[in-house]
């Protein structure tokens, strides 16, 4: 059922909606859990769209196997995804930097706090996104090291390829899930895929996962498949970037091993037809990360290497 | 005046982003101005071109006392103003939520890290900021509580107001707050507007930077004496939301005195022009932040109160 979570006027004619979709169980079945599925906090990633559609799909199929509520909310920023825009039109601040939101705040910070409020309570909260429009990423779990003991425990039940356990830092204490997991709500934050764009495949792989976090939970008697085992990384990664201003023109496949010193790619300039940069991997390791978007300037990311793997 | 490359960006399909900085004096590293890092900050790089303009005047005429060095950059980000982007204009990054930046990381830390390694190591440091809330603030040192700040020293500008912030976690990446944490003095300047020019009120900064180094004996500069500035603490302002969206019609202005129940606003119907809303003030007191566009939503700030406070 559609319920809406916060709702504000805009200038003309329309308002802002947050609106969830709760599923709830056949009368009886319920055992008391609820489990949050969150996406499109920045409006221009889309890989959670998917998701929410097929479990949606494939909860409302067999509603006689959940046994907890299943709230999803596929457009935390909606005015974003409407408009292609990262951020919250209007808004200068990204909208996973203002959590827990504020009551006297903006319209931004104002619903943030109370679609914040809506998810508090839940047994388990999962904030899907998928990179930015530069980058893709394999299907991860990135957890602050602080809640690392208690959540990680739960992201391997996620069906992803590795978990970043990563160093805190303050200005990430203003994220979803930070706020909700120091507040007593527990919330995994998922990565995969690219901006703008859907893969299906990983969709796919996150939704297994996803029930098979529910069946853990005793909210799914439906058939799951036993999860990868993701790789738990604490901060073992190599960044990439570019030194040199271009095109970036990647030689390796995403999600594949390479060997320290492996060419990853070039930096080319098409006016004078010269490459202006050769990137080569400063490790053995799995490239988990690599630059999608072509055009680069020193700085920008090309890919990381979560280190370490064979030499063969 | 010595002008001198802070350092270089090569960048794709254009020229290389040169950050030019303007040196005066030599001596003590004293005083670092910073304007503009966002791409619309007209009016931030407008001040500090006047400062060169000043400060360059002062040393020819042996103003600027000797042992002193003062560095202004007007612009850290021109690539965003000469194509009308706010942000950085590759992947919407704010260069001001970069700091202390980093030498081997994505391109806004890289420039965050070589303006700073430019600008630290001065005692004070003034940044023309811009605010994250659209809209006129009366003139205003803003300093952060960060425990290092000194809010005394503020005063000196002679400005109406300083402003004490307590930092959220987006604060503890900007230029002010790093600028504190590797200690230096660090103020925020406010004034009207930040798009266009308000030739008064960057006068009146220009004059509150001068006025700041006449009072340390860092330059000669005859002036008015300015304000014994009031201290609000942010946390204390009285915000009046929009209960609605709609056309915005402001009936005060920043600096204002307004008495409890005054009606500050009208939000009107953008179809039929009927009044949906009127904002009354919580209070009695001075206005110290308005709203300046015509288009509101629902829960904006539309006006900001120093309670109980006559102007």
């Amino acid at each position: 059922m559609e319920h809406t979570v916060v709702s504000l006027q805009l200038p003309v004619q329309e308002s802002l909606e947050i609106k969830k979709n709760r599923i709830t169980p056949l009368p009886g079945n319920d055992r008391g859990k609820r489990i949050c599925l969150v996406t499109g906090t920045h409006g221009d990633e889309l890989e959670g769209q998917y998701v929410l559609w097929e479990l949606t799909r494939q909860l409302n199929a067999h509603r006689e196997l959940l046994h907890g509520t299943v709230d999803l909310y596929p457009a935390m920023n909606p005015l974003g995804i409407n408009s292609i825009t990262r951020g919250v039109p209007l808004f200068d601040l990204d909208m996973n930097r203002i959590f827990p939101g504020r009551e006297d705040g903006h319209m931004a910070e104002y619903a943030a706090m109370k679609a914040m409020e809506d998810m508090q309570g839940a047994d388990m909260v999962i904030d899907i996104h998928a990179s930015n429009i530069f980058l893709k990423e394999l299907p991860q779990v990135r957890v602050n090291e602080l809640s690392a003991e208690a959540l990680v425990p739960l992201a391997q039940l996620l069906n992803v390829d590795f978990i970043w356990i990563h160093a805190a830092a303050t200005v990430l204490e203003s994220t979803l899930a930070y706020s909700l997991n120091s507040t007593g709500t527990p919330c995994l934050v998922v990565e995969m895929g690219v901006g703008m764009r859907i893969t299906k495949e990983y969709g796919d792989q996150l939704i297994a996962g996803i029930l098979n976090l529910m069946a853990h939970m005793g909210m799914w008697d439906g058939e799951t498949q036993p999860p990868r085992e993701p790789i738990v990384s604490h901060d073992d990664v190599a960044f990439i970037n570019a030194s040199a201003a271009g095109i970036f023109l990647p030689s390796v496949a995403h999600n594949g091993m390479v060997q320290q010193g492996q060419q990853l790619g070039v930096i080319a300039d098409p006016m004078t037809g010269e490459t202006k940069e050769e990137i080569t991997a400063p490790s053995n390791g799995l490239l988990f990360t690599l630059r999608e978007y072509p055009v680069v300037y020193p700085g920008s990311l090309l890919a990381r290497i979560l280190k370490g793997g064979s030499d063969e | 005046m010595k002008q001198e490359t802070l350092f270089v960006l090569d960048t794709p399909y254009r020229q290389k982003l040169h950050v030019e900085g303007f040196r005066f004096g030599r001596g003590e590293k004293s005083l670092c101005v910073v304007g503009a890092m966002r791409g619309n900050e007209v009016q931030q790089m407008y001040i500090c071109s006047q400062l060169v303009r000043q400060l360059k005047w002062m040393e020819h005429h042996g103003d600027i006392s000797s042992g002193y060095e003062i560095l202004v950059v007007p612009c850290v980000n021109h690539f965003s103003i000469n194509v009308g982007s706010r942000f950085w204009a590759m992947d919407g990054t704010d260069i001001n939520r970069m700091f202390p930046g980093y030498d081997a990381g994505e391109t806004t830390q890289r420039i965050a890290s070589a303006l700073f390694e430019a600008v630290k190591d001065y005692q004070y440091g003034v940044h023309f900021a811009s605010s994250h809330m659209s809209g006129e603030p009366v003139p205003h040192v803003r300093v952060l509580d960060t425990g290092y700040q000194n809010a005394d020293l503020a005063n000196l500008f002679g400005l109406p107001y300083v402003m004490l912030r307590k930092p959220t976690p987006y604060d503890t990446t900007t230029l002010s707050y790093n600028w504190q944490v590797w200690e230096t003095n660090a103020f925020s300047i406010y004034t009207k507007t930040t798009a266009t020019i308000d030739e008064a009120s960057a006068q009146e900064a220009v004059t509150a930077v001068l006025r700041f180094l006449s009072r340390l004996g860092i330059v000669k500069y005859n002036c008015h004496n300015g304000y014994i500035s009031t201290l609000v603490h942010e946390e204390a302002l009285t915000n009046v939301m929009t209960p609605c969206g709609g056309i915005f019609r402001r009936l005060v202005d920043p600096g204002q005195f307004v008495e409890y129940r005054q009606v500050l606003g009208q939000l009107l119907d953008p179809f039929t022009g009927e009044v949906r809303a009127e904002l009354t003030s919580p209070t009695n007191g001075t206005v110290f932040f308005a709203v300046d566009y015509a288009l509101v939503t629902e829960h904006t700030t539309a006006f900001r109160i120093i309670r109980r406070l006559h102007s």
